[in-house]
């Protein structure tokens, strides 16, 4: 199962309204994964800094890390909480001072970094997770969402989508891959890390890998056609596009709509049916082993 | 005329409430509004009636129908009209996977395009889809025909058995032991009828026939007088 939820917004006088969006796309896959949820909004950057997301646990005090992480920084920092995430920019040649910072404590998580892009995960049920980060007031030009249903890896948060493994880059995942394993040693071998055994984080490492080599989104997920063996439909985020590819077998249900304002990618039609203006909206079912991408 | 919105009505209900009719009921023709792509609408009719969809369906739209003409405005999802019996499913728009699947009588007729595994174990249905099919269409398919206008994707026919497939377009490949066979006078005649039954003015000749070369399963043609 699993269910996928994606926007990317034409019309600018949308982007207040990005999250309300993306949330009651995922509140109706809820059925389609139960178990936990999560997404990515790429909203208004902090200019000069990256943000860092940043995953605490519960009842941890983020004060009493601030001073050390405004030395690392170099300038004191304001996070922006959403519940269990805390958003901070970092000026860009201090975020490794940061990272070397935030490793001495192992409780809290990075879970995302790049320009624009935040990203929020828990488990649970992700109408309930999307009110607690309140994902309705988000506002920006595109976002992805995941509803999950585990069955290749356990029902933790970090085993929740988004994955991400480079800057401003995600995926989520519906299906499962078989060559996970191989993959993920390979690309050790050129450099990435990764935080689970989960199989679509290697997909997203596998992405993260080609378009580091000089690769473009498209010719990187063009690329993971040949390399990943599997069941899969991804939707794929950068700062500035949203792509959608599913694997030549296509047992994986998938559907599309644009209008003039917005395309959207849902699991399911039902997912797309209260976006605006959706019954004027070309409504379509994404072809097998094809690239489709979106760039403002 | 009932219309049934389900903005306000859950499809358990109108589905329960299209399973009570009999044979002589004077409902004979319902609208159905706000679909919003859920799922087994109008499935499991058993009466002649005319059904209208207005908008888009979710999967397993008319499943197992018999007798009833379901109509849908919009796209439909996966396992539109699954084992369908008997009546008829006309879909305005585009198909999912699996549509007509198993599917033993009736006529299911897309007026769009149909994903993957169109007609896939098809046991009598025939199915015309005005567009292209995608890869695996026919897949183990046993009798019927499936009518293709535009386009099949990959390994048509896969493992078919008696079933009559008929494309006008390019077939990309053709699956396990199935292969082109002639156009006959009475393929062409089938052919007429189910294009008109489906509203198309073409030329029967300009389809091209394929279907089971007989290799791969037991049973020998040759026998049948022994069934």
């Amino acid at each position: 199962m699993c269910g996928i939820a994606g926007i990317f917004l034409k019309d600018k006088a949308l982007e207040p309204k990005l999250g309300r969006l993306l949330a009651g796309m995922l509140g109706t896959l809820c059925d389609r994964g139960p178990d936990s949820a999560g997404f990515a909004v790429y909203g208004s950057g902090m200019p000069g800094l990256m943000k860092l997301t940043l995953r605490l646990p519960a009842k941890f005090d983020l004060n009493a890390l601030l001073p050390a992480l405004s030395t690392a920084a170099g300038a004191s920092m304001s996070p922006v909480m959403h519940d269990s995430h805390a958003v901070i920019g970092v000026p860009r040649d201090r975020e490794p001072a940061v990272r070397a910072e935030i490793a001495h404590h192992p409780a809290v998580s990075i879970v995302s970094s790049g320009r624009r892009m935040e990203v929020f995960k828990e488990v649970g049920r992700p109408d309930k997770v999307a009110a607690r980060f309140n994902l309705q007031d988000m506002a920006g030009t595109h976002a992805i969402g995941h509803t999950r249903m585990a069955t290749e890896s356990a029902v933790t948060t970090n085993g929740a989508h988004p994955f991400t493994t480079g800057p401003d880059q995600c995926l989520v995942h519906n299906g499962s891959l078989s060559n996970h394993n191989a993959l993920r040693r390979d690309l050790r071998r050129e450099g990435l890390t990764f935080a689970t055994d989960n199989d679509s984080e290697v997909a997203a490492g596998f992405l993260t890998w080609k378009m580091r080599e000089g690769a473009s989104l498209e010719q990187a997920m063009d690329a993971s056609l040949a390399a990943l063996d599997g069941f899969y439909t991804f939707v794929i985020g950068t700062e500035s596009g949203f792509g959608v590819l599913r694997d030549p077998i296509a047992c994986k249900p998938a559907v599309m709509a644009e209008t003039g304002d917005w395309v959207a990618f849902g699991t399911e039609y039902r997912a797309l049916a209260d976006l605006p203006g959706v019954e004027r909206a070309e409504v379509w079912e994404p072809e097998p082993a094809r690239v489709y991408f979106w760039q403002h | 005329m009932p219309t049934v919105d389900l903005a306000q009505t859950p499809v358990r209900e109108l589905n329960a409430g299209l399973h009570r009719l009999t044979p002589e009921t004077n409902e004979t023709h319902w609208r159905v509004l706000n679909p919003r792509g859920r799922h087994a609408i109008a499935a499991g009719i058993d009466a002649p009636i005319l059904i209208e969809v207005e908008g888009h369906v979710g999967y397993y739209c008319a499943g197992m129908n018999k007798q009833a003409t379901v109509i849908v405005r919009c796209n439909a999802g996966q396992g539109v009209a699954e084992n369908m019996m008997s009546g008829e499913v006309r879909i305005a728009g585009d198909a999912s996977q699996a549509a007509g699947a198993t599917g033993c009588g009736g006529l299911l007729v897309i007026d769009g395009n149909a994903s993957a595994r169109c007609g896939i174990s098809m046991k009598g249905i025939d199915i015309v889809v005005k567009g292209s099919v995608g890869h695996l269409s026919a897949f183990m398919a046993q009798a019927g025909n499936l009518v293709v206008l535009g386009d099949a994707g990959e390994a048509l026919g896969d493992s078919i058995y008696e079933a009559h497939l008929y494309v006008r377009g390019n077939v990309k490949s053709l699956g396990a032991d199935c292969v082109e066979k002639p156009l006959e006078e009475h393929h062409k005649s089938d052919l007429r009828r189910l294009l008109e039954a489906a509203g198309v003015a073409l030329d029967p000749a300009s389809f091209r026939r394929y279907g089971s070369a007989r290799r791969l399963y037991n049973f020998h043609i040759d026998n049948v007088g022994s069934y």
